[in-house]
């Protein structure tokens, strides 16, 4: 039995210790909004927020996260108004839409430690793989959002 | 969140996604249908043809035949109907078509395929045709509700309006009267009338993929379902010789295990355990002769190949005395190697045989031939086979083969649960259906004033049809020699012949097919053939497309819009291609410099005639996914043999492009109207490869004649 804490609610589970989080999360609690892309952490598809840092939930063993804050795309927000969700919905960002969750909270984890991201950046924290090309939508809703965010203050 | 039950989520997963209830959606007015899950639509839902309901709050719920997988489709046929219909767009709604009933219905939404860029090029006329007739039902329906001639009233945004006398319906109040109505002789729209066609309009399917609720196949959960995960023949055409069920049999969560010609399945309690056991699971194989070859061979004997005759394609005039004569001739050999789709969703199938018959669930672009193959394979009739086609976690033509489908239903035979077969990334990857292999031979006569007077071609190419077990008796793939059979260029005389080649792999269409791999041999031969003439690449290609006004002006506009004369910094070049494929017209500039040994694209400048535009914003979302499709492929993209097997099995060995590699785009529209209606989920794609090659040609002075680009270490010259 293990417990662990998913967008601030927790849960008791009979899982395996090796059990990748990914597949905690998608078999066991049903958030299917966190995807299965490569199993390696190498596409993000996968990507969750552990005590707000973005990681590939693929890669890490259940046993890992169990002191851990976790939350997933279902855990942004209740109705779509996370400023970057909005801003996905404003430059119509999503294509097939696989990848999006990963994308999301890859940018949410960016924008949380950095407001005002350069190109150089975004480059450098954004290795989240889309085979639809959304890349330039996904690039100019961040900066859409660091612009409003910087508007603000 | 609350902690969900399964049977909540299914209820919950329907309706989170708000205004779009993809694939759950159960069409009123049919009741024979099974519904698995998801909300009933209420019984006052009307239905004006199988294409539309509208329901008495004036939802307007729209059947859309193409699969959306990222394309649009769920946007954009919508806008061509609801045109027609005169709807108020915020009223409208989206749904996958039901190919159940298609199939029961005599094929009432007609072409169910999802390919060949042709969701708008096919389907418009239809599409408008029936849209327009649900309007008449509806103004009909008010004109007799007030006793009134149909001539005195009209339709907008919704509302059916009688000038005269100042009133006006909801379509929602008279839908009900307008369903029991016919009408005949309906006349669709002068494109100088369209109100909804050409406009940007976002794409409904945007908010659900934002917050996780979008459901694609791999999303679907069911009571009491299963997992199941495969390990598949390493090497392509293997088969299964004997494997030790015992030996994974105590592992956790394991429940049987299913037996395939070429691999065996492992079903568990959930996906982790299933393939984890199959990959434990001991197999032995029996792997012939294909387990000995490789790339290198493969590619030797495609160019041996080339140095045959082949088959005639296209023959004007006599090539050989013309080449005879010529004062100078070039002559270039250009291979290609197979390619993944790699969606990012790997390809996966619900399946659940119930005492009534069998229903899917997955994301597939031909539901009808996966609906077929599932009836077969179970021994249940057709019309007994229920399928949901949720969204496609990109499908890039992969997406239509109905492999994945089989061996779910054959797993479905066993258990007696619901199962979801998922295929980890490296079965995706290394199980095949891949992009052709290929090698092109051309030849160039010049005389003395540098004119083309002789032009040849021979192409040696794995053929998909095939494989397929198509007739291909004559020699000749017509998918293997798109691009090259019927290349818009004056040479004459001219051959155009073909051999077709295949290995023991599996080949599969792969986003713009022939065009994918001859584009890019062709348009870099062009550009051999203007330094030859020592003409400017762009100059050459006009002086020999004198009779295609359409050509010349796509290649004048991107002169222009490229900055084509303009001085760029020393290291750093541009290229040009030109294609046209599924009706489109496509042609690009690539800026590109080289740095540590590799290729940098900074810019791709695209000049595109697809005649008319649905949605721009989704039309130029299409023609850059496809940019980036194609730069992945001329960058990286490569399937490697040893031994028979595929080296490449995940995004570690198979690399894509990522963020911080992608160019500026730049896509300009010259629209030549009319009835042309070209496709768009293909043609950005095959001027790729060769606007980078060629550019990087002026780079480094010499050529690239294979891809991928990365193969090469680059140097300026």
């Amino acid at each position: 039995m293990v417990r662990i804490k998913v967008n601030g609610e927790f849960h008791e589970l009979e899982v395996e210790l090796d059990t990748p989080l990914l597949w905690v999360l998608r078999d066991h609690l049903n958030l299917t909004g966190t995807k299965y892309g490569c199993g390696i952490a190498q596409c993000g598809a996968c990507t969750v927020h552990l005590n707000g840092t973005p990681s590939r939930s693929c890669s890490i063993p259940v046993s890992g996260v169990l002191q851990v804050d976790i939350v997933t795309i279902e855990g942004l927000s209740s109705d779509k108004s996370h400023p970057v969700q909005k801003a996905w919905i404003k430059e119509d960002v999503p294509q097939c839409g696989y990848c999006q969750s990963g994308q999301i909270m890859a940018a949410v984890a960016l924008l949380e430690k950095n407001q005002n991201p350069s190109d150089s950046d975004i480059d450098n924290a954004m290795t989240n793989i889309c085979r639809c090309g959304t890349y330039t939508r996904i690039r100019k809703a961040i900066h859409s959002v660091a612009n409003v965010s910087g508007s603000k203050t | 969140m609350e902690k969900l039950s399964r049977r909540h989520f299914l209820k919950s997963s329907a309706t989170v996604a708000g205004g779009m209830m993809i694939s759950f959606h159960i069409p009123a007015q049919d009741p024979s249908q099974e519904t698995m899950i998801g909300p009933v639509a209420p019984m006052t839902t009307s239905e004006l043809n199988a294409w539309l309901t509208i329901d008495p709050d004036n939802t307007i719920t729209i059947r859309v035949a193409q699969s959306e997988m990222g394309q649009g489709v769920l946007t954009a046929l919508p806008m061509i109907i609801a045109d027609e219909l005169e709807a108020d767009w915020r009223d409208v709604r989206a749904e996958h078509a039901d190919v159940n009933r298609s199939i029961r219905q005599a094929g009432v939404y007609k072409r169910m395929l999802t390919g060949g860029s042709g969701a708008v090029r096919i389907s418009r006329p239809y599409l408008q045709q029936a849209g327009a007739e649900a309007r008449e039902k509806l103004i009909k329906a008010a004109a007799e509700t007030w006793g009134v001639s149909r001539q005195e009233c009209h339709a907008d945004y919704g509302k059916v309006h009688h000038k005269a006398t100042r009133r006006s319906v909801t379509y929602g109040e008279v839908a009900g009267l307008a369903a029991q109505l016919s009408v005949a002789n309906v006349k669709i729209k002068s494109p100088e009338d369209f109100s909804l066609i050409g406009l940007p309009k976002p794409r409904l399917d945007t908010p659900e993929k934002v917050d996780g609720s979008a459901i694609f196949g791999m999303d679907v959960r069911l009571d009491n379902m299963a997992y199941a995960a495969v390990q598949h023949c390493p090497v392509l055409g293997g088969r299964v010789r004997s494997f030790r069920f015992n030996a994974i049999r105590n592992m956790p969560g394991v429940i049987l295990a299913v037996r395939f010609d070429n691999g065996i399945a492992v079903v568990a309690e959930t996906w982790w355990q299933a393939n984890k056991a199959a990959k434990a699971l001991p197999i032995q194989w029996t792997i012939g002769d294909e387990g000995k070859t490789h790339s290198e061979t493969f590619r030797n004997e495609y160019l041996a190949a080339l140095g045959t005759q082949g088959t005639s394609v296209l023959k004007q005039g006599e090539t050989l005395p013309a080449l005879e004569v010529s004062e100078k001739i070039i002559e270039s050999d250009y291979l290609v190697p197979y390619l993944a789709h790699a969606s990012m969703e790997p390809l996966n199938c619900t399946a659940h045989r119930t005492d009534e018959g069998l229903s899917l669930w997955l994301g597939t672009q031909d539901p009808e031939s996966a609906l077929n193959a599932a009836s077969k394979l179970a021994g249940v009739a057709p019309e007994k086979v229920q399928l949901t086609n949720c969204l496609l976690g990109g499908g890039f033509g992969r997406r239509a083969h109905t492999d994945i489908v089989e061996e779910a239903v054959q797993i479905a035979m066993e258990i007696d649960r619901p199962v979801q077969l998922i295929w980890s990334r490296e079965e995706d990857m290394r199980s095949g259906r891949y992009r052709p292999m290929a090698a092109m031979r051309f030849k160039a006569g010049f005389d003395l004033e540098k004119q083309v007077v002789a032009y040849t071609n021979h192409s040696v190419t794995h053929s998909i049809l095939r494989d397929l077990g198509a007739p291909v008796d004559n020699g000749i793939d017509p998918t293997s020699v798109e691009g090259l059979s019927n290349m818009p260029y004056e040479f004459s005389p001219k051959s155009i012949t073909h051999t077709i080649k295949n290995t023991h792999l599996s080949s599969y269409w792969w986003r713009s097919v022939g065009s994918s791999q001859n584009a890019f041999a062709m348009e870099c031969f062009i550009d051999e053939m203007a330094e030859a003439a020592t003409t400017d690449p762009i100059l050459f290609r006009k002086q020999y497309l004198a009779n295609r006004p359409d050509l010349l002006e796509v290649l004048e506009e991107l002169r222009q819009k490229s900055d084509w004369n303009k001085r760029l910094p020393p290291g750093t070049a541009r290229g040009v291609a030109l294609h046209e494929c599924f009706g489109t017209i496509a042609a690009q500039v690539a800026e590109v410099s080289v740095n540590n040994g590799k290729a940098d694209v900074h810019r791709i400048v695209s000049v595109v005639n697809c005649g008319n535009l649905v949605n721009p914003a989704i039309a130029e979302a299409q023609i850059e996914s496809g940019i980036i499709y194609g730069l992945s492929a001329a960058l990286y993209g490569k399937i490697t043999i040893e031994k028979g097997r595929v080296l490449e099995d995940n995004f570690d060995t198979y690399h894509v492009i990522q963020q911080s590699e992608v160019p500026i785009m730049e896509t300009h529209w010259l629209l030549s109207g009319g009835d042309k209606w070209g496709g768009l989920g293909e043609p950005g794609l095959p001027c790729v490869a060769p606007a980078i090659v060629n550019a990087l040609h002026k780079i480094t002075k010499r050529r690239i004649r294979s891809l991928p680009i990365s193969d090469y270490y680059l140097q300026r010259a």
